[in-house]
């Protein structure tokens, strides 16, 4: 009896109480939700008529789907370029000897534990038309303040950077991590035969940190992809559908025109995105990982 | 070589302030009365308190704070416990159904919440799970889950199987072994997944907005994001209210950021 009570298959109990949770509030509403995309339902009503393709029709068809689907790349992939790119530098810069490098990460660090949604805010003071903090110096050299938040050109751009701010400091801490746990043999070698420092990042640092680039990339275009609290904090996805991202497409789609089939149509389309982009991601930037 | 010491050091302190900069907007703007329309650099003559004592009172941030911190700390503890149990099986007996259970929880981490918002919605109004502390606690709990079960598993790996073993022949049932002998062992990732789940629930807005809509269950977030609309403009309060909920998670940090390293290096980048 006892050896019974501690066979692998009773520890495997250890895991039931998760596997629920996982099955009745992901899985189950995942299959749910494609089954509400084919039909018409207001999210309310007893009833909903079963139309097929209909919702992916008329996706294909919104003249509005474009920009939202162009802004939810921009956030997702524009971030994760430049949260990469940034943080590396920072990663690289602050594992040098100075003085200041603890606080100075700290710092870079500390947006990440603050709300999205109150990053939106904070930023706002910085960005509005009237009396924000940018155009406070602005006014100094002309006499108009800039609408940057109501620029339908600018303000995608605007959001996606207030994301980099947010959380390059993951990115630069991953990076932090993975060089130090570079050997230094590579670099005593290197002195050695004398090579200068951008042929030690490339031939040494970067490919060395291929598995910090694979977790970062990914983390931050499943982040990107599905932004939301920052563009609602700023924007609300407007002027229009300018800033909108499939994100916020969906909850307005839900909350604001009560068209609950076609939210989930969105939210289907987004899952898919995100899912395919990330594993795309995964996969290729692993197999360089075994190359390098 | 001095003068490039020193560049470096300017360089270091010149990142930090580029950083800090909007953090130094909010708090001049929680400073300021409504009526002073300073610019925002500005830094006020005195403190003015009353945009705290207003979002504190008249928003009923005193009620949200109450209702973040009941849902969090249960969420913490449950996601805690729950990833421990279910990562112990996983990372010590990989069986070939194990490692399809590994891989079923892991991959949730690629659902976004919204994408299910819908179905979701119309599940928690059938079982009666809207405004409720445990529907929403359920929510964190379950899409806080992968992570932890992810990061635990990595970090268990790690410890020696010899240990185990030796506690087994010492007699001690596998379920006692995992309480007495490994549970203790996970304290390092055990405050890394505090402060990443910690953060991500005090914080979250996204499931507060849909699932608690009754005023008295606000949360922090959606009581900030009610005071704040093209006709209510108390950007003074917004700010204020800002400082007061990140105070409590930048605390946290500060005190878990020892070990917050440790755990995040061996459990994902070495795990």
């Amino acid at each position: 009896m006892r050896m019974k009570r501690n066979s692998p298959f009773w520890l495997n109990l250890m895991y039931l109480p998760t596997l629920l949770l996982f099955l009745s509030l992901i899985y189950y509403p995942f299959i749910q939700g494609m089954q509400i995309s084919f039909t018409n339902w207001d999210g309310f009503s007893q009833t909903r008529d079963w139309i097929g393709l209909d919702n992916y029709r008329r996706l294909l068809e919104d003249k509005n789907i474009s920009t939202v689907l162009k802004n939810t790349f921009i956030y997702g992939v524009g971030s994760t370029f430049f949260q990469n790119l940034i943080g590396l530098a920072y990663a690289l810069f602050l594992n040098q000897q100075i003085r200041s490098r603890g606080l100075t990460r700290t710092i870079v660090y500390l947006p990440v534990i603050v709300s999205p949604l109150i990053m939106g805010y904070i930023w706002y003071f910085f960005l509005q038309y009237q009396g924000g903090a940018l155009n406070d110096i602005v006014l100094l050299f002309q006499n108009e303040p800039i609408n940057l938040l109501g620029n339908p050109q600018l303000n995608v751009w605007i959001i996606m950077l207030v994301n980099t701010y947010q959380y390059l400091g993951i990115a630069m801490i991953i990076y932090l991590a993975g060089l130090q746990s570079i050997a230094k043999d590579y670099y005593e070698a290197a002195d050695i035969d004398g090579a200068s420092a951008w042929n030690r990042f490339k031939s040494i640092t970067f490919p060395l940190l291929a598995p910090s680039i694979t977790i970062n990339v990914v983390l931050n275009l499943i982040g990107g992809l599905r932004l939301f609290d920052v563009i609602v904090a700023l924007t609300k996805g407007g002027p229009g559908y300018a800033s909108q991202s499939l994100a916020t497409l969906s909850y307005r789609t839900y909350f604001g025109t009560q068209d609950a089939g076609y939210a989930a149509t969105l939210g289907n389309v987004m899952f898919v995105i995100v899912a395919l982009v990330s594993l795309l991601a995964l996969v290729v930037l692993r197999r360089r990982e075994v190359h390098a | 070589m001095s003068q490039r010491k020193a560049f470096r050091e300017l360089f270091s302190v010149v990142i930090a302030l580029l950083h800090i900069l909007p953090f130094y907007v909010l708090i001049t703007t929680s400073a300021k009365p409504m009526s002073d329309l300073s610019s925002k650099w500005v830094l006020p003559g005195r403190i003015d308190w009353s945009n705290f004592t207003n979002a504190w009172d008249l928003a009923s941030m005193d009620r949200a704070f109450l209702n973040t911190v009941v849902i969090t700390a249960v969420s913490l503890i449950l996601i805690i416990f729950l990833g421990a149990c279910a990562s112990y099986p996983l990372a010590r007996y990989q069986t070939k159904w194990n490692k399809v259970m590994y891989i079923f929880f892991i991959s949730a981490l690629i659902v976004p919440p919204l994408t299910i918002l819908v179905p979701l919605y119309q599940f928690f109004v059938d079982i009666h799970g809207m405004n409720t502390y445990w529907g929403v606690v359920l929510l964190h709990v379950t899409f806080n889950l992968s992570q932890a079960v992810f990061l635990y598993t990595g970090f268990i790996n790690t410890i020696p199987r010899e240990l185990d073993e030796a506690a087994l022949i010492d007699g001690l049932g596998k379920f006692k072994l995992f309480f007495i002998m490994i549970l203790p062992l996970l304290k390092p990732v055990t405050a890394t997944i505090l402060i990443l789940a910690g953060v991500s629930v005090w914080n979250d807005y996204q499931f507060s907005v849909f699932f608690l809509q009754k005023n008295e269950m606000r949360t922090i977030t959606v009581s900030l994001a009610s005071f704040f609309g093209p006709n209510t403009n108390n950007v003074g309060w917004v700010a204020a209210g800002s400082l007061m909920a990140a105070l409590p998670v930048t605390i946290l940090y500060m005190f878990l950021q020892r070990w917050f390293m440790t755990g995040l290096t061996t459990g994902a980048v070495k795990g």
